[in-house]
């Protein structure tokens, strides 16, 4: 069983450092300057998927309570769209 | 005969690793955090000429790097904590150290970080981005220092094998916090490092 949660944990690992390879790639890039809203957008939906396998596998939530793993997830979810609102309020505003 | 694992969770015993207490003081951070996480960015809505031009003199690099060592750091906790469950303690305690080697590592690279703001003549009271760079990084610094202090609280005890297979609770919640620490950074990368 340890085995098994231990290569989940490697496969996570591997998928945590090309997102986070691909998010500094978006930002040394310039992609997110000048109103790149579709980078910022997918930045963040890189974020979900990286702060989801956290709270998942290295939480592991993933055989927790549903009302924990419910909870902990709806905060992600809840802080990276109210980023992306205010986020989109700037871009009206300025 | 049925032989039960009790410490295998399956689809009908949910169980949430570690201690209660450790979880409740976990919403608490990620309560707090979030505040300031909507803080930022609803004041940078305000005034996004001057935030995207003073972020222009962080260096993505430090935070890049800083990202790999949390999630990496993270990587090796949970390493740690499946060798305690399947009662090799002794291989733990060196993931364990691997782990927290890459919490002082993160906090190298941030010092040398406020060292080159701090010599740019750049501080907490430069402008309003500043004030929030400052403090919110900060503050996530020393989360990071209490994440390596619960590591570092556990790490004894796992090397004299007092944790193992029916014996992991605080090693878990030690583990649960330092995840933590390593998801708020998920977040605090993104939004202000890269966000323009």
């Amino acid at each position: 069983m340890y085995s098994t949660m231990n290569s989940t944990a490697n496969r996570v690992w591997v998928i945590l450092i090309i997102a986070t390879a691909t998010t500094y790639w978006v930002g040394e890039s310039g992609m997110t300057n000048n109103n790149g809203t579709r980078a910022v957008w997918a930045m963040f939906g890189l974020a979900f998927v990286k702060g989801f396998l956290i709270i998942y596998d290295y939480m592991e939530l993933r055989h927790a309570p549903t009302k924990w793993k419910l909870g902990i997830i709806s905060w992600l979810v809840f802080v990276i769209s109210l980023i992306l609102f205010a986020y989109w309020l700037g871009q009206r505003h300025n | 005969m049925i032989v039960q694992n009790l410490d295998r969770p399956t689809k009908d015993q949910p169980r949430l690793p570690g201690d209660l207490i450790i979880w409740v003081f976990i919403v608490g951070e990620l309560t707090t955090f979030a505040v300031l996480f909507l803080v930022y960015a609803f004041a940078r809505a305000r005034n996004v000429a001057l935030f995207n031009e003073s972020q222009l003199t962080l260096d993505l690099t430090s935070g890049a790097i800083n990202t790999v060592l949390l999630i990496t750091g993270s990587w090796l906790v949970v390493k740690a904590v499946h060798a305690v469950k399947d009662d090799q303690a002794r291989k733990g305690a060196y993931w364990l150290m691997s782990g927290m080697a890459c919490g002082f590592a993160f906090l190298g690279v941030k010092w040398l970080e406020y060292g080159d703001k701090s010599a740019a003549g750049l501080d907490i009271s430069t402008n309003t981005f500043y004030t929030f760079y400052f403090s919110l990084t900060f503050f996530h610094f020393m989360h990071v220092i209490v994440g390596l202090v619960f590591l570092g609280v556990v790490l004894p005890k796992t090397w004299r094998r007092e944790y193992g297979k029916n014996n992991h609770n605080t090693l878990e919640s030690s583990a649960a916090y330092w995840h933590m620490v390593d998801l708020l950074w998920i977040v605090l990368f993104p939004l202000i490092y890269v966000m323009r």
